[in-house]
């Protein structure tokens, strides 16, 4: 089922200027109800524009989104309710703390929403629950947490809306890399859990190969791409014209196959290359 | 809404106004800029606005610019120039109406201020749309160098100017970036009453101060790691010099100057 669709989305910056540039061009996707998106792109490619208008932050210039079928600015004074629904954790979301203690931060949606309070205090534990928050953390100030913490209680204060699609603008972004690990697997038991739809930008496709269901790939303002995670990146030469790549392990065994060795190339992640290479190892001819 | 704001924009050129020495530029704009006030007859000011727009023309800048520019300002100088056709009081009565009285010398007194404010908008664009902030600073630094006699840390005013100016901009894509993470996160900043409106602004306000901050210090980390110390044997990566077109332009504005006290013993005056 499809929850969330675009149609010929166009955004033109500075309309009526000699400014005037398209960022994003007659772009035409739909999300399925319940999957992880990946979308990767090179910068400037009009990923973050297209992801601020599923939420209606932008307003197109031309063309629809459609959540469950129903323009989201056919009434533009109901705006905030579509926001309620998807809910948007921008690049660096640890930039926009700014209450006293960490709960009262992540009840800051909750709150706009008009929940009753001992919804709200149970949202925010669910929340911080699903955002891998230490209870313990809860009641002190945000700016005292580490960067990590910091992000979660970030991510926790979109969470805690209990919108039914996620978008996250490279939530992984400087992070080390086990709290990078140690985040896309939060992710994973949310979306397991609530069983929502999930759209993470990134730049990294290890980390997309990794989660995705699916991937769109953003080339100079047009959706170039809108496959099964495998099928993207079954496209190397495609994405490496884009400036983008494939993950290092499919490199790898592409590598191998160019050099003759009988083994799939259609691996994108360590799991399926572990598997490959014992299928190889014990004697199994190549699909 | 806030990319509207002109404030110290700049838009590079090659036009003689952009070569000039920004000392001299900064140092004729005032000295233009009072000769707007000396000037007070017909004449006189007729001679400003023309001297202003050939420089207009001289920047090779779009006219376009000064009229946002001056749009951005309509308002103060509609309301000043009201209230002047109303408080004067003198000359032949064109129209009486209870206590309100308009005379033909409120009118010429009211279109007068409407010009001079207009004029010195359009000569500050002038100078900052044809100079880039780093050389604004430079050149105030070198003009406010006698005050160093007095104590006054020239060098480090100097240098508090340009950090400002440069975090301009970086603030604003800040402001936009929060506003955005707020709104999506159900914050309403569109309606309510004004109190409500003010309240709203904090979950903006906020993370602002503390970027502001933390940036602050990481620029005076990164200042310190370098060595900076204030401005004591400083030279700077520009050197200014008084090129044939700075005197040309210093002598064409004494002309101007003398001009304009001409003119001014032309009636009628304003």
């Amino acid at each position: 089922m499809v929850i969330l669709e675009t149609k010929h989305l166009t955004h033109t910056y500075s309309v009526g200027t000699p400014f005037a540039r398209d960022a994003i061009n007659d772009v035409s996707i739909s999300v399925h109800q319940g999957e992880i998106l990946g979308i990767i792109g090179h910068t400037g490619s009009g990923k973050s524009t297209l992801i601020q208008h599923l939420n209606g932050l932008f307003r197109p210039t031309l063309g629809q989104v459609l959540l469950k079928g129903k323009d989201i600015w056919a009434d533009p004074k109901a705006i905030r309710n579509i926001r309620f629904q998807v809910g948007m954790v921008f690049q660096y979301p640890e930039y926009q703390l700014f209450e006293e203690t960490v709960s009262k931060d992540i009840s800051f949606g909750p709150r706009n929403m008009g929940l009753p309070e001992d919804e709200i205090e149970e949202r925010i534990h669910t929340a911080a629950r699903f955002a891998g928050l230490k209870e313990e953390l809860l009641d002190k100030s945000p700016f005292d947490l580490s960067g990590g913490e910091k992000r979660r209680a970030a991510i926790a204060g979109v969470i805690a809306m209990d919108p039914e699609v996620l978008i996250l603008d490279e939530p992984a972004a400087g992070l080390d890399p086990k709290g990078r690990d140690d985040l896309l697997e939060q992710i994973g038991l949310y979306h397991e859990e609530r069983k929502n739809t999930v759209l993470m930008v990134s730049h990294s496709m290890e980390d997309t190969a990794r989660i995705s269901d699916r991937v769109l790939v953003m080339n100079q303002g047009r959706a170039a791409m809108l496959a099964p995670t495998a099928e993207v990146f079954g496209r190397g030469a495609e994405l490496q014209q884009m400036g983008l790549q494939v993950p290092q392990v499919t490199r790898v065994f592409m590598e191998l196959r160019r050099m003759g060795y009988p083994i799939r190339d259609d691996i994108y992640t360590l799991e399926q290359a572990q598997a490959e290479f014992l299928r190889v190892l014990k004697g199994g001819a190549a699909k | 809404m806030i990319k509207d704001i002109t404030l110290g924009q700049f838009f590079p050129g090659t036009s003689k106004i952009h070569r000039m020495d920004p000392r001299v530029k900064l140092a004729l704009t005032f000295f233009l800029i009072i000769f707007i006030f000396v000037a007070d007859t017909v004449a006189a000011t007729a001679l400003t606005v023309a001297a202003v727009l050939v420089l207009i023309k001289l920047t090779r800048v779009p006219f376009q610019m000064y009229i946002r520019g001056l749009k951005a300002i309509l308002l103060i100088v509609l309301f000043t120039s009201v209230l002047n056709i109303f408080y004067v009081r003198t000359g032949h009565v064109l129209l009486e109406w209870g206590i309100l009285r308009i005379t033909v010398d409120g009118v010429l007194r009211s279109i007068c201020i409407a010009v001079r404010i207009a004029i010195m908008i359009l000569l500050s664009s002038v100078l900052t749309y044809t100079t880039s902030p780093t050389d604004l600073t430079t050149a105030m630094e070198r003009l406010i160098k006698p005050l160093k006699a007095l104590h006054v840390p020239v060098h480090e005013i100097a240098m508090m100017m340009t950090i400002a100016l440069r975090f301009v901009p970086t603030l604003l894509e800040e402001t936009d970036k929060i506003t955005s993470a707020q709104k999506a996160r159900g914050a309403d900043l569109e309606s309510g009453s004004v109190i409500q409106r003010m309240k709203a602004m904090i979950p903006i306000l906020i993370p602002l101060f503390v970027s502001a901050f933390r940036r602050a210090y990481e620029l005076a980390m990164a200042m310190e790691c370098r060595c900076y110390n204030g401005g004591d044997h400083r030279t700077t990566m520009k050197q200014l010099k008084l090129r044939p077109l700075d005197i040309w332009a210093m002598v064409i504005s004494g002309i101007f100057g003398v001009g304009v006290i001409l003119c001014n013993f032309i009636p009628p005056h304003m």
